[in-house]
C-alpha cells in the first residue's frame, strides 16, 4: 500500500452530548477513488467539514502528506491542496459562471489580491477558467449569472471551482445531488479525467454512481466507521446491508 | 483552440469607460458655470459624494454593514483642523495626505478588531467606535476645541496659487471636484481589480470565499482601511473648504445620513453615491426652504417610496425600467 496522502487519527467531534465523529481512523492514498456512504445523519458531511477545516475537531488529528494540519485554517488547507464542494451549492449567485470560476483560479494563482490590472485582463486566470468551463460543458452559460441557472448546472459550477484550485485531495459532498440523470455523465467524465495522482473522496447516495466510481468504499454509521472494502466486499457485508435496509424502511 | 467565449470578451472589456461616465463630471463643471451663487452648497454635495463613495466600497462591494463611518470622516476632519490650529500646518494637499493616513490607520486598527464579528454585533461596534471618538473629541478640548470645535481656520492657497474663496467657494468647489475625481478613479480601478472582485465574492458568499483559500479577513480589513482613508479625505476637504470643524463631523446624524444617501442612490455600483447625494441634498435644501417646519416629511416620503418600489435605490429602479423596456 502506498503512503497515505490524507489520514486521520482518532478524529472526534461532539456538539454538546451529541457525538458526530467517534474516533475515526481513516486514510486516503494518492490516486484513491473512494466513496463515503452511510445513512442520513451518519456524520458524512461533518467528516468532510473536519477534513477541510470548516470545523475544528474535539480530539484527534488530520494529516496531509504526513504533516499535521489539524489546527490550520480552511484557507491554508486549500493552499496545501485540500479542496471541496458543498452538499448545498455555495456559489457567488450574483456573478456570472465565468467570474465564479475566475475568482477561484485567481486565488490559487495568488492573484486574488491584485489591485491594479482589471480582473478581466488577467489572461492566465481567464484562460484557465475557460478551460474548466469547457470541460464541464458550461460554455453556453458562461456569461449568465449563476442564480439564473438550473440547480443541476450550478452543481457543475461547484465542481469547476473545486478543480480550479488544483487540489491534491478533492472532497465531493454529494456532487450528483440535483443533477438530472441525463447530465450526470458530464460529472462522471469530469471526475474520470482528473489527474490520476490526486485523491478523491466522494459522498454520494446514488449507489449506481458509487459502484461505478469507487475503487474502495467506506461506510460511516453514527459517526463511526462500520466497514471499509472493495465495492464487492461492501455489497456482500451483512452489517452494511442491515443498516441500509433499516434506513430504507425509515425513509 | 476554438474562438473565445462571448463571456470572456465581455469580461475583458467590462472595466472600460462608457461614454455616459463623462456625464457626472460634465454636469459638475456645468453647475460651476450655471449656479455661481450655490457653490458652497455644491461643495458640500461633492464632499458628501466622496464620503458616500468611500462607504460604497465597504458596504456595497465588501458587504460590511457599518453605522459608524463618520468616525473616519471625523478623523480626517480633526486631523486637518488640529494640524492647522496647533502646528500651523495649513498646506492643503499635504493636509489631505495626513488626513488619509490618520483615518486609514484608525480604519486599519478598528477593522482589525471589529471585523471578527458580523451583522448586528458589527453594526453596534462600529457605532461604539464612532461614539468613542466623538467623546474623545469632546473631552480633550484643549486639542479639539471640545463642544465648540475649532472655528475660523484658514488654509494656504492650493498649490501655492489658488486662494480659498471665502465668499463664493469657487476654488473650494473645483478643489472638491478634483479630489473627488482622483478618489473616484482609485475606487473604480479597485472594484474592477481581482481584489475588488474578491470583495464582491466575500459579500456574495463568505463560506465559498474561505473554501477557495482566500484570506478573507485580511481582504476585509484592507478594504475597510482604504475606505476609511477616503472618508478621511472627504472630512479633510470639508474642513479646508468651510474653515471650521466641530463635533457634528463625527455624529450619528452624519453616519446615518450617508448610509441613507447610498441606499437611496443604489449601493455596489459606484454612481449610486453621486445620484443619492445629489437627490438627497437637493431635496433637503429646497424642501427646508419651502416648508421650514415640515420639510423632513417630504424627505421621509421619498425614502419610503424608494424603499418600497426601488430594490437597489434610484439606479436600481433605472435598471428595472430598462430591462422591462428591452423585454417588450
Amino acid at each position: 500500500m502506498s503512503a497515505a496522502l490524507l489520514e486521520t487519527h482518532a478524529l472526534c467531534k461532539s456538539f454538546g452530548a451529541l457525538e458526530v465523529a467517534r474516533s475515526i481512523d481513516f486514510r486516503l492514498e494518492a490516486g484513491a477513488r473512494r466513496a463515503l456512504i452511510g445513512p442520513n445523519g451518519a456524520g458524512k458531511t461533518t467528516f468532510v467539514n473536519l477534513l477541510s477545516g470548516v470545523l475544528q475537531p474535539s480530539g484527534g488529528r488530520v494529516l496531509l502528506a504526513g504533516e499535521d494540519v489539524t489546527r490550520l485554517a480552511q484557507a491554508t488547507r486549500v493552499k496545501r491542496g485540500i479542496a471541496r464542494t458543498f452538499q448545498i451549492n455555495q456559489l457567488f449567485r450574483g456573478l456570472t459562471v465565468l467570474e465564479n470560476v475566475c475568482i477561484a483560479v485567481a486565488e490559487r494563482l495568488g492573484a486574488g489580491g491584485g489591485m491594479w490590472r482589471p480582473a478581466g485582463r488577467r489572461t492566465e486566470v481567464v484562460e484557465e477558467a475557460t478551460r474548466l468551463i469547457r470541460r464541464l460543458r458550461l460554455e453556453a452559460d458562461a456569461g449568465r449569472r449563476v442564480a439564473e441557472l438550473p440547480y443541476g448546472r450550478q452543481r457543475l459550477v461547484e465542481i469547476a471551482i473545486a478543480l480550479g484550485l488544483h487540489p491534491r485531495v478533492l472532497l465531493l459532498d454529494e456532487p450528483a445531488a440535483g443533477i438530472p440523470s441525463a447530465e450526470s455523465h458530464v460529472l462522471l467524465e469530469a471526475i474520470a479525467s482528473l489527474p490520476q495522482d490526486i485523491a478523491v473522496l466522494i459522498i454520494e447516495h446514488d449507489m449506481d454512481l458509487v459502484f461505478r466510481f469507487a475503487q474502495r468504499i467506506t461506510v460511516l454509521v453514527s459517526g463511526a466507521i462500520l466497514a471499509e472494502g472493495s465495492p464487492a466486499e461492501i455489497a456482500a457485508n451483512r452489517e452494511v446491508r442491515a443498516v441500509y435496509l433499516g434506513s430504507a424502511l425509515d425513509a | 483552440m476554438s474562438a473565445p467565449l462571448p463571456a470572456v470578451r465581455e469580461l475583458a472589456v467590462r472595466h472600460r469607460l462608457q461614454w455616459w461616465e463623462a456625464l457626472p463630471w460634465a454636469a459638475g463643471l456645468a453647475a460651476f458655470v450655471a449656479f455661481p451663487n450655490y457653490l458652497a452648497f455644491g461643495t458640500q454635495v461633492l464632499v458628501t459624494i466622496l464620503f458616500a463613495l468611500s462607504l460604497d466600497l465597504v458596504l456595497g462591494y465588501a458587504g460590511i454593514v457599518t453605522l459608524g463611518h463618520a468616525a473616519f470622516f471625523g478623523a480626517g476632519a480633526y486631523t486637518v483642523g488640529m494640524l492647522a490650529a496647533h502646528l500651523g500646518w495649513t498646506e492643503p494637499l499635504s493636509g489631505l495626505l495626513a488626513a488619509a493616513l490618520v483615518a486609514g490607520a484608525v480604519g486599519l486598527l478598528s477593522g482589525w478588531v471589529l471585523l471578527r464579528t458580523h451583522g448586528l454585533t458589527l453594526l453596534m461596534l462600529t457605532l461604539c467606535t464612532m461614539a468613542l471618538l466623538e467623546q474623545a473629541a469632546n473631552m480633550f478640548s484643549s486639542w479639539t476645541g471640545g463642544f465648540d470645535g475649532m472655528p475660523s481656520l484658514s488654509f494656504k492657497p492650493i498649490l501655492g496659487a489658488f486662494d480659498f474663496d471665502v465668499l463664493f467657494f469657487r476654488t473650494q468647489y473645483l478643489y472638491a471636484l478634483a479630489v473627488l475625481l482622483l478618489c473616484f478613479v482609485l475606487v473604480r480601478v479597485l472594484v474592477f481589480s481581482p481584489f475588488g472582485r474578491s470583495l464582491t465574492g466575500i459579500r456574495e458568499n463568505l463560506l465559498r470565499m474561505h473554501a477557495v483559500g482566500a484570506p478573507v479577513r485580511a481582504r476585509q480589513v484592507l478594504a475597510y482601511a482604504i475606505s476609511a482613508a477616503l472618508a478621511g479625505v472627504a472630512g479633510a476637504v470639508f474642513v479646508q473648504a468651510t474653515g471650521y470643524v466641530n463635533l457634528a463631523v463625527l455624529g450619528l446624524e452624519r453616519a446615518a445620513g450617508v448610509l441613507i444617501i447610498l441606499i437611496l442612490g443604489g449601493y455596489g455600483r459606484l454612481y449610486g453615491a453621486f445620484v443619492g447625494a445629489i437627490v438627497y441634498m437637493v431635496l433637503e435644501h429646497t424642501l427646508s426652504k419651502a416648508y421650514p417646519t415640515a420639510w423632513q416629511l417630504g424627505l421621509g416620503l421619498t425614502l419610503m417610496l424608494v424603499a418600497l418600489y426601488a430594490h437597489n435605490g434610484i439606479l436600481g429602479l433605472g435598471d428595472a425600467v430598462r430591462r422591462r423596456w428591452s423585454a417588450r
